[in-house]
C-alpha cells in the first residue's frame, strides 16, 4: 500500500506544469480534500487538460487521468472504460471519502468533453 | 518488567479497540487528542444500562426509574469531586465543550455584554472559542480582542493590560491548546482578569484528561470539558461554573426538565442544575462518563502523566534522530515548542503535504490527524495550512512510537531522492 502511494507521488512529479492563471476557484474540483485543479482547452478536435493538485498523492491521481485523457476527442473521453480504477484497488488505497474527491475529478472531465462535444466541428 | 511498562500493559489490556487490525496492520492510534479510545468498563456501561437499567429519568414513578436516576446523579457528583467544584449543582450536563461554551456565550454572554464591551480570547483557540463569541459579539455589539501567541506557540502576555482591562467583560481561554499541546498560565490570567472585573471561561477540553483540575483552587468562573476526550463517550460534556453566575444566567434551551411550572401566561424555570439541563438526556453515556473518570482516579493522573511525558521524550529522541541524518536540513519541523506541554506534538515535513504524510503513515496503520486541527486562525500565524498532530495517551507504548518514527524516516528518504 505505502510503496502503491510513493508511486503515485512519483508519477504526480510527471504532470506537466499547470500555467498558475487557470489555478482559480472556477477550475477546482468539488469535493476533494485537497485542492484540484483542472482545466481544459479544446485544440483541433482534441481536449487538452492542464491539471495540478497542492498534495502529491492526489496529484498523482490526476496524472493517471490525465495520461488517459489528454489530448482525446470528446467521443474518447466519452467512450472510456476506467476500468483500471477497480483493478489497481483504489477505494482501498485511498479511502471512500477521497475515492468521492476522485470520481468528481472524472466527472468534470467528462463534463468538460460533454461541452466540447458540442462545439462546432472545424471544417 | 519495569513499573512503568507493567502500567501502561495493565492500562493498555482495558482498551480492547487498540488491539484492532487496520487494512491489515495493527492500529498505532496517536489520534487521542481527536477523541480517546474507551476502557471497558465504559463499553460494559453503555451495554449494562440499556440491557438493565433503562428508564427516563427524574420524577421517578417506579424503581428501574428510580435507579437510573441515582445512576445519572451518582456522575454528577463524581464530576463535582473530579473537578473540586463546591457544589454539585454548579456541574451542568452537556453534549461537550462545544455546546458548554455556546451556553456560557448565549446566556451570560447576551444578558451581560453592552455595545463597545469586550470579550477576551486568544490566538491559539479552537473554532470551538471563537465562533460563539464571534456570534454574540456581533449580536450585542461588542469587541472579540485576541491575546497574541509566539512563535513556540505560548501566549505573549507582555502587553496583557492593553488587551485585559475594565473594558474586558468575559475572558475565554484554552487551558491546553489541541493543536501544540502548549499548557497556558491560566491561573495567572483567572487572577489578573477578576482585578479587572472581567469573567474567566475556560476551555479544558484537553486538560481536564491530562492536569489536575481543581476549579476552587482556579477561582475560575466557568470550566467546559467533554466526556470523550477523557475515555469517555462522545456526546457528552460539562459545563461547571459558579453557583451564583448560574443562579443569574437566564436558561439556554427551553422544554421539559427544565421547568417548574409551566402555564400559557408564565413558566418558571427549575433550579440548578436541571434549569439548564431541557429535554431528556444523553443517560447512558453520562453514567458512561461516571465510568472513564473512575479508570482515570483508579489509574492516577499522576501516573497517566508520567508515561504520556516518558512518550513524548521518546518521540522527541525519534525526531531528533531524523533530523541528525540530513545535516544542515531539518526534514521534520516541530510546531508547538512550548516550555510546558502535554502529549501532543505536531509538525511538518517542509519537503510535503501534511495530506500526504498522513495518508503515508495511514498505510502503516498510524492514525494521526492532519489539517488545521479547528485552528485556523492558530495555523495562519505559523504560515501553514496545516500540520500533522501526533497525541499520545498513556496507552500508548514506546514500540510504537519507534514505527511511527520509522515510517516517517521512509517518507523523509524518499522526499530526498
Amino acid at each position: 500500500m505505502e510503496s502503491r502511494l510513493f508511486y503515485l507521488m512519483d508519477l504526480g512529479k510527471k504532470l506537466p506544469v499547470m500555467n498558475d492563471i487557470h489555478k482559480t476557484d472556477e477550475f477546482l474540483i468539488k469535493g476533494c480534500q485537497s485542492k484540484v485543479w483542472v482545466y481544459p482547452s479544446f485544440v483541433r478536435g482534441k481536449l487538452q487538460f492542464e491539471a495540478d493538485s497542492n498534495t502529491e498523492i492526489t496529484k498523482g491521481l490526476v496524472y493517471l487521468l490525465w495520461s488517459v485523457w489528454n489530448n482525446r476527442t470528446p467521443e474518447e473521453i466519452n467512450a472510456t472504460d476506467l476500468y483500471f480504477i477497480e483493478k489497481i484497488g483504489m477505494q482501498n488505497m485511498i479511502g471512500s471519502q477521497r475515492s468521492n474527491g476522485f470520481a468528481n475529478m472524472i466527472r468534470q472531465m467528462r463534463q468538460y468533453a460533454a461541452v466540447y462535444a458540442q462545439a462546432p466541428k472545424r471544417a | 518488567m519495569t513499573k512503568g511498562m507493567h502500567d501502561i500493559e495493565t492500562i493498555r489490556k482495558q482498551f480492547p479497540l487498540l488491539h484492532e487490525k487496520i487494512n491489515g496492520k495493527s492500529l498505532v492510534y496517536f489520534d487521542n487528542a481527536a477523541t480517546t479510545q474507551k476502557p471497558q468498563r465504559v463499553l460494559d456501561a453503555l451495554n449494562q444500562y440499556y440491557t438493565h437499567d433503562n428508564a427516563n429519568i427524574h420524577r421517578a414513578a417506579h424503581s428501574l426509574a428510580a435507579r437510573a436516576t441515582e445512576y445519572f446523579e451518582a456522575t454528577r457528583k463524581t464530576v463535582q469531586q473530579f473537578i473540586h467544584a463546591a457544589e454539585v449543582e454548579e456541574v451542568i450536563f452537556t453534549k461537550g465543550v462545544t455546546e458548554s461554551i455556546n451556553l456560557v456565550a448565549q446566556t451570560y454572554g447576551r444578558s451581560v455584554l453592552k455595545p463597545g464591551d469586550e470579550v477576551l480570547i486568544t490566538g491559539m483557540e479552537h473554532h470551538s472559542n471563537i465562533v460563539p463569541w464571534q456570534m454574540i459579539c456581533e449580536e450585542k455589539g461588542a469587541i472579540l480582542r485576541v491575546i497574541p501567541v509566539n512563535d513556540a506557540g505560548e501566549l505573549l502576555l507582555d502587553s496583557i493590560d492593553t488587551l485585559l482591562t475594565i473594558k474586558t467583560k468575559i475572558l475565554s481561554c484554552v487551558w491546553v491548546s489541541n493543536a501544540l499541546g502548549t499548557i497556558n498560565p491560566v491561573k495567572k490570567l483567572i487572577e489578573y482578569a477578576h482585578t479587572v472585573g472581567a469573567v474567566v471561561l475556560l476551555d479544558g477540553a484537553q486538560a481536564c484528561a491530562h492536569l489536575e483540575v481543581d476549579v476552587q483552587d482556579l477561582d475560575c468562573d466557568f470550566l467546559a470539558m467533554s466526556s470523550h476526550k477523557l475515555y469517555g463517550p462522545t456526546g457528552v460534556g460539562v459545563l461547571y461554573g459558579k453557583r451564583a453566575l448560574l443562579d443569574a444566567m437566564p436558561p439556554y434551551q427551553g422544554g421539559g426538565e427544565m421547568i417548574q411550572e409551566v402555564t400559557f401566561a408564565k413558566t418558571t424555570y427549575n433550579e440548578l442544575p436541571y434549569k439548564f439541563e431541557a429535554g431528556t438526556p444523553n443517560i447512558a453515556d453520562v453514567i458512561a462518563f461516571g465510568k472513564a473518570i473512575e479508570f482515570v482516579n483508579e489509574t492516577g493522573k499522576e501516573t497517566l502523566s508520567k508515561i504520556e511525558s516518558g512518550l513524548m521524550e521518546h518521540c522527541s529522541k525519534g525526531f531528533d534522530s531524523i533530523n541528525e541524518k540530513y545535516p544542515g536540513t531539518s526534514p521534520i519541523v516541530r510546531i508547538g515548542t512550548a516550555h510546558k506541554k502535554i502529549s501532543v506534538q505536531s509538525f511538518i515535513l517542509p519537503a510535503m503535504h501534511p495530506f500526504d504524510v498522513g495518508m503515508m503513515l495511514d498505510a502503516r496503520g498510524i492514525a494521526v490527524r492532519t489539517g488545521h486541527h479547528c485552528t485556523q486562525p492558530l495555523m495562519r500565524h505559523f504560515g501553514l495550512e496545516g500540520t500533522i498532530r501526533a497525541s499520545f495517551a498513556a496507552y500508548n507504548t514506546e514500540q510504537e512510537i519507534d514505527v511511527f518514527i520509522q515510517a516517517l524516516e521512509n517518507i523523509v528518504r524518499h522526499s530526498n531522492k
